[in-house]
């Protein structure tokens, strides 16, 4: 074999480990098995991820002051198996601004429910009672 | 003569770093042979690539907008005004089969995108009429939840809490009706036009903006079907 032809071959095993997300297109037809093989562990892992969190939530299998908690970590990893099985999201260099815009997304939507609560319960906690605001009004 | 020699780039530069440029195979199309170095120096990047990645700002504006609605039903949550609460109206059971109408219909709008890039008519059509009749059954159990809660006098303007509830469930069950007619259309501009090349990126975004939904209804189940119902 060639120097070139040696290079040419490393070069799309390359592209082909680190370019393409889980079910991203292929040529060939051994691909596409691949695809769905990658949209069938999404699938996989979404269910019992969902079938986890309706656990939880309906026995005592876990201590009950926990259960928001372990609800918001399974839907938030519930959420991250669909972006990069589903949404095909990654840092290929193609990818990079999706995954950079999702980052700026994140952010804001953290602040946005974040602030809203923190700044509703503080409220919630220095207001006096509506009967007696009705009071003082009067 | 020797001062457009200064400004031009020289020839020789060119031919240099087609032939020895990027040993690291850092370059955004590896398997290609045309020279392109760096990270996104290899020329424009893909239509395909570029209006993904349009359409994904927008999903990321609606689910800013989604947040704000989740921001509202957290606060509110407890603002029953002496009306009936999560824990007294929701049916999980209900819940469940919704969930799961939603995501498989996900999954066999992945299928559908895959038959789309094998270009194969029969399978995409099938894949998207599954996709489409879990929807239908989806938006169905939601409508039939909501004229329950309202014959029970638990309507949107119950309480505070309820209004809330309407608007965020409410909304979504509308991205969802809209993701239908969409859905709809692409059958039939695949039908009436083959798979185009613009065709296949407009059913690119329908695919995206259906998974977008499902990963909201992941938000909604979580926080105000289960949280409502344990705490």
């Amino acid at each position: 074999m060639s120097d070139q032809a040696a290079a040419s071959q490393r070069r799309h095993e390359a592209g082909r480990t680190h370019d393409k997300a889980p079910g991203e297109p292929h040529e060939e037809m051994s691909e596409l098995t691949n695809g769905v093989r990658n949209y069938l562990i999404g699938l996989g892992l979404a269910a019992l991820l969902t079938a986890g969190s309706f656990v939880i939530s309906e026995t005592g299998l876990i201590y009950g002051p926990v259960v928001p908690i372990a609800l918001i970590v399974f839907a938030i990893a519930q959420m991250g198996v669909h972006l990069v099985f589903f949404l095909h999201l990654t840092t290929a260099p193609d990818n990079l601004n999706n995954a950079m815009a999702l980052a700026f997304g994140v952010l804001i939507v953290l602040l946005l429910i974040g602030g809203s609560l923190w700044i509703m319960s503080h409220l919630n906690h220095n207001m006096a009672p509506m009967d007696q605001m009705m009071q003082m009004q009067h | 003569m020797s001062s457009a020699s200064t400004f031009a780039a020289p020839e020789s530069n060119g031919q240099k770093s087609r032939s020895g440029g990027d040993p690291y195979q850092l370059g955004r199309d590896a398997g290609r042979d045309d020279g392109s170095t760096g990270r996104g120096s290899g020329g424009p990047a893909p239509k395909r690539i570029v209006v993904g990645y349009g359409f994904w700002i927008f999903i990321l504006s609606d689910i800013i907008m989604f947040a704000a609605f989740f921001a509202a039903f957290a606060v509110l949550k407890d603002a029953t005004a002496g009306g009936p609460s999560g824990m007294q109206l929701f049916d999980r059971r209900n819940v469940g089969v919704e969930t799961v109408c939603l995501l498989l219909s996900s999954y066999t709008c992945g299928m559908a995108s895959l038959a789309m890039l094998r270009k194969n008519q029969l399978w995409f059509h099938v894949a998207m009429l599954a996709t489409a009749v879990l929807g239908a059954m989806f938006l169905g159990l939601e409508f039939k939840e909501f004229a329950d809660l309202v014959s029970r006098g638990a309507g949107p303007s119950r309480s505070a809490f309820l209004s809330a509830f309407f608007t965020l469930v409410g909304c979504h069950g509308l991205h969802v009706t809209c993701g239908l007619l969409w859905l709809l259309t692409m059958m039939a501009q695949v039908f009436a036009k083959g798979f185009r090349d613009d065709i296949l990126r407009r059913t690119m975004c329908f695919t995206l903006f259906w998974h977008a939904l499902d990963i909201v209804w992941v938000g909604v189940f979580t926080v105000v079907y289960l949280m409502g119902v344990t705490t």
